[in-house]
């Protein structure tokens, strides 16, 4: 009698080794990149926390490392009150910007783009994202400087009373355009944009068509149907994007250095105090803020069901 | 009294003027009040394009609608007296299913306590009592199904469209549902409009039902003219697998040298029969056998009631049929 199996190889045995278990494949396939994200990543974000808890001697300039709540009473203080209030209101404006400017592109993207372009248009979300930031940003200083384009332009077409009037706003205005939070705002907003239409085209596209005629066959005019279905099922993305818009203006040291008055924000207050002032621990306590405020963002937003759709 | 609904020569092309997909091409309909009304045709027919172009997805290229007497032609969805129960059902998920069925209410503008009142009472209609406080993602295939009837019935539309409304359903559930519609439409006296590729399901449940075919109504009648007298070909082939003859065995049997159609029932084995061939296949149907002969190069085929001495495949029988089976169409 002969053998009705041919003689198995080391790869053969192997795939069968894994046919057989197919946890141990999924354990060897997902073991280095759980190290990498619990190691380095909730690791060093264990070590920032327990850095926040520690406070600085005022005398020798030293690092205590005994546990205190000194260093996060600090943050009460007025200036650095102030600059988590600035940080906090900047992002909710360029968050709230981007889903107002997002959502008709997202919505145009996933409902009637086809083909060639819906290829244009990824590509024109995207080739942004593949210059540097930093030459974005400093070209946006340009466009927005006193002597810039947008100045030239609202002077050749005679609307300067526009622009004067938005630099005429209290708090928010300034000289020109690249020195007031306005011109920060518009930086930030178009900075940030792809990462709040890509999710909310996502979030879009999974919507069937039948669901909005469906709408429209039960009487709901155009505007109905946009609050009671397409905005509500569309909310997972524009949560998911406004993550990403939030967070990442939170967390940003660069652009509030270039466009702005010069006034302090989370990222700044972060990189002076661990780099030239040293006070680690502070800067700790400034680095848990974002996450703070995400986390409570997160649980408002998931009890007010805005992921029952997912 | 004007008709429920009414076609007059509407078309609707898709692409470009030039080289046109005629989708439905000159159409003339009418359905009675009250009336439940099948549109049966393979996809692509046409059939489904028809069902948007009343409740108001699709606006004719020509021609026009009227629901009741009344050009809807360019008449937005929303503000059409029509409503649809969805291929899909297309029920919200974010909402429960109270608020489902109270949608057409709400964007109304009827208050909290009387819509719910009456999404109640359309739930109770369908058997759903106790299931208003469920998401839609809840619920079985059937389950949505009632809800999504019940959710255009609240409305008290006129007219009830209904897009391959047991196309999701297994058998079982589809048979049930069959009764349960058609007991809905006579109690509440609706027009229903309903669009399905399944001619057992148009031949059951409607009282009239129209054979689309190319974009084209092939045939307008009841189940029965439909099912015993096809105009053409295709509805012969289409509505219940009937046997096409072509002229010239027509003709061998006593008919006109036109395409003729018999019903496979109505043969039955004869030794004096006019039809003689070979027994190619035997088939066991459960209520009869199904046996196909080859005669003149053509394949007939006859079902065979329980009981029946059987023959064998390669056996040589004869076919025999009363003589007004024999049904000669318009196709030359």
């Amino acid at each position: 009698m002969t053998a009705i199996l041919p003689a198995k190889s080391i790869a053969d045995r192997l795939t069968t080794l894994f046919w057989r278990k197919p946890k141990l494949l999924l354990a060897l396939l997902i073991t280095p990149p759980l190290l990498w994200l619990g190691v380095i990543y909730l690791g060093s974000l264990a070590a920032l926390l327990l850095q926040s808890f520690y406070s600085i001697d005022e005398f020798s300039g030293m690092v205590v490392r005994e546990f205190t709540l000194k260093t996060y009473g600090e943050l009460l203080r007025p200036q650095n009150y102030d600059i988590i209030l600035r940080t906090l209101t900047m992002s909710a404006a360029v968050t709230i910007g981007s889903v107002i400017l997002a959502f008709p592109i997202a919505y145009y993207a996933a409902r009637y783009a086809k083909g060639r372009w819906k290829a244009v248009f990824y590509l024109g979300i995207m080739l942004p994202l593949w210059s540097s930031y930093l030459v974005k940003v400093y070209a946006w200083k340009l466009i927005l400087a006193k002597e810039g384009i947008l100045t030239w332009a609202v002077t050749q077409t005679h609307t300067n009373f526009l622009l004067d009037a938005a630099l005429a706003l209290p708090g928010i205005g300034g000289n020109s355009l690249s020195t007031s939070y306005i011109g920060m705002f518009l930086v930030f907003t178009y900075v940030w944009l792809p990462f709040m239409i890509l999710p909310m085209q996502a979030a879009l596209e999974r919507v069937p068509t039948s669901m909005l005629e469906a709408s429209q066959d039960l009487g709901a005019t155009s505007s109905q149907t946009f609050r009671t279905v397409i905005v509500p099922l569309a909310l997972p993305g524009i949560i998911a994007g406004s993550i990403f818009t939030f967070s990442l203006t939170m967390g940003d040291y660069i652009i509030p250095q270039i466009v702005g008055n010069s006034a302090n924000f989370i990222g700044m207050a972060v990189y002076q105090l661990q780099g030239t002032a040293g006070n680690t621990p502070l800067a700790a306590a400034f680095a848990v803020i974002p996450i703070v405020i995400m986390l409570i963002y997160l649980s408002l937003a998931k009890r007010a069901g805005a992921f029952d759709a997912l | 009294m004007p008709a429920a609904v009414e076609f007059r020569s509407v078309s609707r092309h898709f692409g470009p003027a030039s080289a046109p997909i005629k989708a439905v091409d000159g159409v003339d309909l009418t359905i009675a009040e009250g009336a439940f009304f099948a549109m049966l045709g393979p996809s692509g027919s046409g059939k489904t394009t028809c069902l948007r172009l009343i409740s108001g997805f699709e606006s004719p290229t020509a021609g026009e609608i009227c629901i009741f007497g009344q050009n809807v032609s360019n008449t937005p969805p929303h503000l059409r007296n029509v409503n649809t129960v969805f291929q899909d059902y297309a029920l919200f998920p974010h909402m429960n299913v109270r608020d489902n069925v109270a949608y057409g209410l709400m964007v109304k503008g009827m208050g909290r306590a009387q819509r719910y009142a009456k999404a109640e009472e359309m739930l109770a209609l369908v058997h759903l009592d106790a299931y208003g406080s469920r998401k839609p993602g809840q619920l079985s295939g059937g389950q949505r199904q009632r809800v999504a009837l019940a959710r255009a019935l609240v409305n008290e539309p006129k007219v009830l469209l209904l897009d391959e409304p047991l196309g999701a359903l297994d058998l079982k559930l589809r048979e049930a549902m069959q009764d349960e519609l058609k007991s809905l439409q006579q109690r509440l006296g609706i027009t229903f409009v309903f669009v399905t590729h399944d001619q057992h399901e148009a031949l059951s449940m409607a009282d009239s039902l129209a054979v689309f075919n190319d974009g084209k109504i092939a045939q307008i009648g009841t189940p029965a003219e439909i099912y015993a007298q096809p105009k053409t070909r295709f509805v012969a082939d289409f509505v219940g697998s009937s046997n096409v003859l072509p002229p010239a065995l027509t003709q061998s049997l006593g008919g006109p040298a036109k395409w003729s159609s018999l019903r496979p029932e109505t043969l039955h084995i004869d030794p004096a029969g006019a039809l003689s061939g070979i027994v190619t296949s035997l088939r066991y149907l459960g209520s009869g056998h199904r046996v196909a002969i080859t005669t003149q190069g053509q394949d007939i085929a006859a079902i065979l009631p329980s009981g029946t001495a059987l023959p064998e495949p390669g056996q040589e029988i004869r076919l025999g049929f009363p003589p007004e089976a024999l049904h000669v169409m318009v196709d030359p």
